[in-house]
């Protein structure tokens, strides 16, 4: 046991497939490579992006070069992967599991970071910014503030709480989180 | 009022009520017409996301989803949505938390601190699975008889869109997704044919996040939808999904331009959503399902005019 150095240790609990397999994706070790995934991936008909070799890579415990490429975001989930897959892998649901962990290790897309400052800001992903959204509304006779978080500032508040409670806010630095003193600042 | 009038709350998303507006306006007055009652979800959130949001943080979306599910919950009705996109996320939302203990506590735990807690006695229901299934394609059908005088007479392009069909496990399509026909039998009542067209069931290109920061990865996907559906021959575009309504249409303006070079023309199919064209099948005034454009309003939808596709059933609009 002397012979095995701590940091091959590290290495290994900060494997993939062990982190996908504490989270309860178990079935990652059922991928027989077959390509199935790959051959019905519609990003992969016109990209690089090979679900295949993201599967084999997530099994050969590549964290840092799964986590940091960004074709790990060419998945539009259209979850036609998941259906075929012959061994039961929810590949889909792994991805979306993926990206979780990249995005605690701070990858995210600049677009995507806009996106979680809208939501964090509206209560909507799709907010109404410009007043045309307002009379287009009126134009098709509904209410000029549709009866969401646009209208209801109290239900605003709700989803900030949970936000925040989730620690969704520090997760993707849209809140107004100030550091605390024991953090370091 | 009977007893057996069909009642749900109805869930808006971002998209619909803040963009693609005639969607909910077309439905609202659809459902109307077949007496089922729809009632506002006041103060509801986006779902959120089932690709890009559920990709930054998966507890989060369970927590926020679970609020959404609450407000119906407290209505004590079940959730009718008109966004394959939010019934992804509630519907997948609710089944993990009916069937994961652990992650039913944690959500409780959030929702506790502004004082709800997710049941679980309000289920899913994407508003074609309420017409599908609990009013039935012959009842809608003969709605039609007495509506117009003559039935229509389009091709349709059919979009399901992604969210609607898969994972097929956990949605009441008996476990179909790579061929369903359940949507083209709801529309074919109005008397239009869908088409089979290559591909049908491809990706429109927006989802998870792609839209967001691949633009031009997912407009490609379109173009390949828009060259299959081209064709085909189709007339117009149906679909069930807002997020997808938009990458076709707004998309289609975007495809003409970044992909040029690449295409043969300008792609100029116009798009609806599937209420729509029902309320034109039962005789609607097409100004009530939200088909007569804006006049001043600029930069807003529909970007691919409806004109053509009104003219030929013979409907005359202005502008």
């Amino acid at each position: 046991m002397e012979n095995i150095k701590s940091n091959r240790i590290t290495n290994l609990n900060d494997d993939l497939s062990n982190l996908l397999r504490d989270a309860g994706y178990l079935e990652i070790g059922a991928c027989i490579q077959c390509g199935t995934c790959t051959g019905g991936c519609p990003s992969g008909r016109r990209t690089a992006y090979r679900t295949r070799t993201l599967m084999k890579k997530v099994q050969l415990g590549l964290t840092e070069e799964v986590l940091s490429d960004k074709e790990l975001w060419f998945c539009s989930t259209c979850y036609t992967c998941l259906e075929r897959c012959p061994r039961g892998v929810p590949v889909t649901d792994v991805i979306i599991y993926l990206r979780n962990l990249a995005v605690q290790r701070g990858y995210i897309q600049a677009p995507h970071y806009v996106l979680c400052k809208m939501f964090y800001n509206t209560g909507h992903g799709v907010p109404i910014n410009e007043e045309k959204w307002n009379k287009l509304r009126e134009h098709y006779k509904l209410d000029p503030v549709p009866p969401t978080t646009h209208k209801f500032p109290k239900a605003y508040k709700e989803v900030q709480t949970l936000l925040k409670s989730t620690g969704f806010d520090e997760l993707t630095g849209v809140g107004d989180y100030e550091p605390k003193e024991e953090d370091g600042g | 009022m009977p007893a057996d009038k069909m009642k749900f709350a109805l869930f808006l998303g971002c998209v619909i009520p803040n963009r693609y507006s005639f969607i909910e306006s077309a439905t609202k007055s659809v459902f109307e017409k077949l007496n089922i009652e729809l009632v506002e979800m006041e103060g509801a959130s986006c779902c959120p996301a089932p690709g890009v949001f559920r990709g930054f943080d998966i507890d989060t979306w369970l927590v926020i989803g679970a609020r959404n599910i609450t407000i119906a919950e407290e209505l004590g009705l079940d959730i009718a949505l008109m966004c394959n996109g939010c019934y992804g996320s509630l519907l997948e939302v609710r089944h993990t938390l009916k069937n994961d203990r652990k992650k039913l506590k944690m959500v409780n735990e959030h929702l506790a601190k502004i004082g709800r807690e997710f049941k679980g006695t309000a289920k899913i229901r994407h508003v074609i699975d309420i017409l599908y299934h609990d009013v039935g394609v012959e009842k809608i059908q003969n709605r039609t008889k007495y509506g117009r005088k003559s039935p229509l007479n389009l091709k349709l392009a059919l979009h399901y869109g992604c969210h609607l069909t898969k994972p097929s496990d956990i949605r009441p399509w008996n476990q179909e997704s790579e061929r369903p026909t359940f949507f083209d039998e709801l529309v074919e009542v109005s008397g239009c044919k869908s088409l089979n067209y290559k591909d049908k069931f491809l990706c429109c290109g927006a989802g998870g996040g792609v839209r967001g920061a691949f633009k031009e990865l997912s407009l490609d996907y379109t173009r390949e939808k828009l060259e299959n559906m081209t064709k085909a021959g189709a007339d117009v575009i149906i679909t069930a999904c807002p997020f997808c309504h938009l990458q076709l249409d707004l998309g289609q303006v975007e495809v003409n331009n970044i992909f040029k070079d690449k295409i043969s023309g300008p792609f100029n199919i116009p798009v609806m959503y599937f209420t729509q064209l029902l309320g034109l099948a039962f005789g609607m005034d097409p100004e009530e399902l939200g088909l007569i454009r804006s006049p001043d309003l600029k930069g807003v939808p529909p970007f691919i005019p409806l004109k053509p596709v009104l003219k030929k059933i013979g409907i005359k609009v202005k502008g």
